[in-house]
This record gives C-alpha cells, structure tokens and sequence, in this order.
C-alpha cells in the first residue's frame, strides 16, 4: 500500500518540504517586461561578457545557484543535491554552470517543463528522508535556443507568428525540510501526450493537451475542486494553447479559465514583439523564483497549481517529421501544510 | 528622366512583390525560412527554363535579379549559355560558372562581417 499516493499520478506528502528562497536572474528583454521588478537582477547583455551563448547560460546558472544559496543565508555544502536542467544538447548549461559546485548533482530534462520535475524530484528526495536541502535550477537563453532548434541568428531568418520567444534567464530555488512555509503539498507527475501535431511554431496547441491531461488527473486524484487554488499557472502555453487548455477541460466538466494564467503570457509585454508568448526552461522558473514567490511571501495568493509545460521534440524528430509528444508535470504549493489524507 | 523614375518604380514594384509572396508564405503555411529558400530559388530557376522569368527581368530589372529567384534566373540562364558553348556538359557547368561571383562574394562578405561583429538578439 502507497500511503503517500493518490490515484494513478499524484503524490501526496506528509513532510511538506518549505521553498525556502528563491533566486532569479533574466536576460535585456525580460527586463524591460512587466516582471521586471521581481527578478534580482536583469543582465543588459545578452552574452554577459562571455564569448558564447552558451556560456553566458551557464553562467546565468552558476549565478543563479549562488544567489539562492546567499539569499537562504546557507553555505554551498549544505545542499544535499542539485537538480537542474536546460534546453541544450545534452544539458551544458546545467552541466558547466553547476561543474564547480562540488554539489552531488541530477540533470534532468523536460524542456520547458523542467523546473517543475525537478521540484517533483527535489520534494520526493526530501520526503523520502534523503535530503535536507535540494537546489532546483533550470535556465534556458533565447540566442542559444535559436541555434538548437530553429537557426542560428547569424542567419537573419524571419521567425513565425506564432512562434514563441525564448526566455533569456535562470530561476532556482531551495527546498529544505524545515522551513516556514511556502510548503509543496503534492504533485501530480505528467504523462507524455502526443496528440499529433508536428508544427513546432505552435507548441502552445501542441502542448495543451498535455497540460490539459494533467490538471484533470490532479483534480480526478485528489478530489479537490479547481477553486480550491487561488491561480493555476500553466509553463508557455502562449494564447493559443491557454485557450485550447481552457477548452479541453471544460469540455471535461473542470472550468478554470477565471484561474488559468500563463508564465509565457505574464513574463512579455504584447508589444514586445514576442509573437505568442515567452517560452523556455527559464519562463515557467524566473516567473515563479521572481513573481510567484513573491505573491505567495505576501500572501497575495495563497495556494496555487503550478504546471510547467514540455515540448520534448529534438531538430531531428523534426526533420524526421515526427509530431511532438508534450509533457506537463503540476506542483501544488500553498502557504499553509494543509493535511492530506 | 521619366523612364529612370519609372524603371525605379518597377524595380520597386516587382521586387515587393516578390517579397511579399515570401511573407504571405511565413505567415500563412507552416514552410520554414530555408524551406521558402530553395522554393524561391527553384521557382526562379522553373521560370527562367518555361521563358517567364526573363519577361520578369526585363520589367523589374533588379527587382527581379535580387531576390532569390533571380539567383534561380542566373543558374538557368548559365545553364542555358553553357549547353550552347560547350554542349550538354554546360547543363553542369553553366549555372556555377554563371553564380561563381555572386557565391564567393557572400562567402567573402560573410566572413568580413563576421570577423567584425557578434550576432544579438533583435530587441
């Protein structure tokens, strides 16, 4: 018998792990938008005095990972575990921007979705007694995205209107087994949905589904009412996907659409020229290490579903012409433990 | 003076033309930039074969030898120069004989423009 488990997919927990700080730090573009006042800091350039992209992502990292450290006023080696990710070829921003650490380390990969496995991991290593402290870092930069999936911006190519824009940024925050709150209460792990589509100037509609499958699963799971949250805050589903997202839960009797938001939709201006939205590793992160624990710390909200979302396509599964099978993993994080049955 | 104006006009014409047909295909299909490349190159290489496209040339002058269908023309038409020249063997020769300059001088260009700047995000 799993005691912690609820249904096919969600996990509740007992030990409710505290996300003691957070750290944030965006690229020109996301400094100008409308977060701008919540992230520690907003680099005016995008190679932040290094000679390549990638880089200056892995630098975003590293000093992400040293912000969050310095600002729960711990010491580097009180971390347990790392746990980042990233957009690249074999994850080298998470890679070299975490390879001083000295800090025993998990790289992941969810796309887009990242930040939330790692804090599905992160709170299941500290419930299960194996950590104290874990870090979850992830980034994504919007020069070197360019280059792993469309073409490299030397190439001048005109994008799509409905392409999304990449975050230029890293989010990481810290959670510990003690602390005084905001706490995960349970998580609900996605499944991977592919629903056809190949268009990858539309993962917003392609990641929907995705989404859409996951927060059913977690109201079918645990038997809570959508207004039991404050905000449900999908990853980049972009306008496109928000609406299709709305669309296919009220279809299955759940309506949330007064508290869907987006991170993709909060994190750009409209005349940005951003097209659909923000997208990237570093979207669903910064907006939530910036913006969203900043709203929980205040309690502005108070409980809220927060569901990053996945594209898990590759240049190659595209030019092969496969479709795109999207992921979305959600995180419920309330200011109060709360019991779980 | 009257017919540099109008030759300006044309040029200006055709070649938003053209032009614009690119962005209808950006914005209305899912083609990617290099997909509408080769498709603009091989159109113009199509037309010059079917005798359209030198109509073209003649009306829009460089509005129709710029854009990527006018490199489509100069293969064509340097295929055509060099099947006359040398036989069939100039179906081969003919297109990168006629293009050489313009190859060499993007490659040229490019890497003088990448040895004096960083590509950045357009903000």
């Amino acid at each position: 018998m799993l005691e912690k488990k609820a249904g096919k997919q969600t996990s509740q927990l007992q030990k409710f792990p505290s996300i003691i700080a957070t750290a944030s730090i965006v690229g020109p573009k996301e400094g100008k938008g409308p977060l701008a006042d919540y992230f520690d800091q907003a680099v005016d350039d995008e190679f932040w005095g290094e000679k390549s992209w990638e880089k200056a992502e892995s630098k975003f990292m590293r000093e992400v990972l040293a912000k969050v450290v310095s600002k729960a006023s711990m010491a580097m080696d009180a971390l347990d575990f790392v746990i980042a990710g990233d957009l690249l070829n074999q994850c080298i921003a998470a890679n070299f921007g975490i390879r001083e650490s000295n800090i025993p380390f998990y790289g992941i990969y969810g796309a887009c979705s990242t930040i939330g496995e790692a804090m599905q991991l992160g709170a299941a290593l500290i419930e299960g007694g194996f950590a104290f402290n874990v870090a979850c870092l992830t980034s994504s930069h919007f020069c070197s995205a360019e280059k792993q999936f469309r073409f490299p911006l030397e190439l001048g190519s005109q994008r799509h209107p409905t392409a999304q824009w990449t975050v230029t940024g890293s989010g990481g925050i810290i959670l510990s087994a003690e602390g005084d709150g905001p706490y995960i209460t349970r998580f609900t792990t996605g499944k991977i949905v592919d629903m056809g589509i190949k268009d990858q100037n539309n993962m917003g509609a392609a990641m929907a589904p995705a989404a859409a499958d996951t927060i059913y699963a977690h109201f079918e799971d645990t038997g809570l009412s959508p207004d039991y949250y404050d905000m449900i805050v999908t990853g980049d589903l972009g306008k496109v996907g928000k609406r299709i997202t709305e669309d296919l839960l009220s279809s299955n009797g759940i309506r949330i659409s007064k508290l869907l938001n987006d991170c993709g939709l909060m994190i750009f201006d409209s005349k940005q020229d951003v097209h659909a939205g923000g997208s990237g590793c570093g979207c669903a992160a910064t907006v939530f290490a910036g913006f969203l624990y900043d709203r929980l710390k205040k309690g502005k909200l108070n409980r809220i579903l927060f569901v990053p979302t996945g594209a898990l396509l590759s240049p190659t599964s595209v030019q092969q012409g496969e479709t795109i099978p999207c992921i979305a993993h959600a995180v419920a994080i309330e200011n109060t433990k709360g019991v779980n049955q | 003076m009257r017919e540099t104006v109008m030759q300006y006009l044309n040029a200006f014409a055709i070649g938003g033309l053209i032009c614009s047909a690119g962005q209808v295909l950006i914005d209305k299909t899912k083609l990617t930039p290099a997909r509408i490349l080769v498709l603009f190159v091989s159109m113009g290489v199509v037309l010059t074969a079917l005798g359209v496209y030198q109509g073209i040339v003649d009306v829009g002058g460089a509005g129709a030898t710029i854009p990527l269908t006018g490199f489509g023309y100069s293969l064509a038409k340097g295929a055509f120069r060099d099947v006359d020249k040398y036989g069939l063997l100039g179906a081969f020769t003919g297109g990168i004989r006629a293009t050489a300059a313009g190859v060499a001088a993007a490659v040229f260009f490019s890497y003088l423009a990448a040895v004096a700047f960083k590509p950045r995000a357009k903000s």
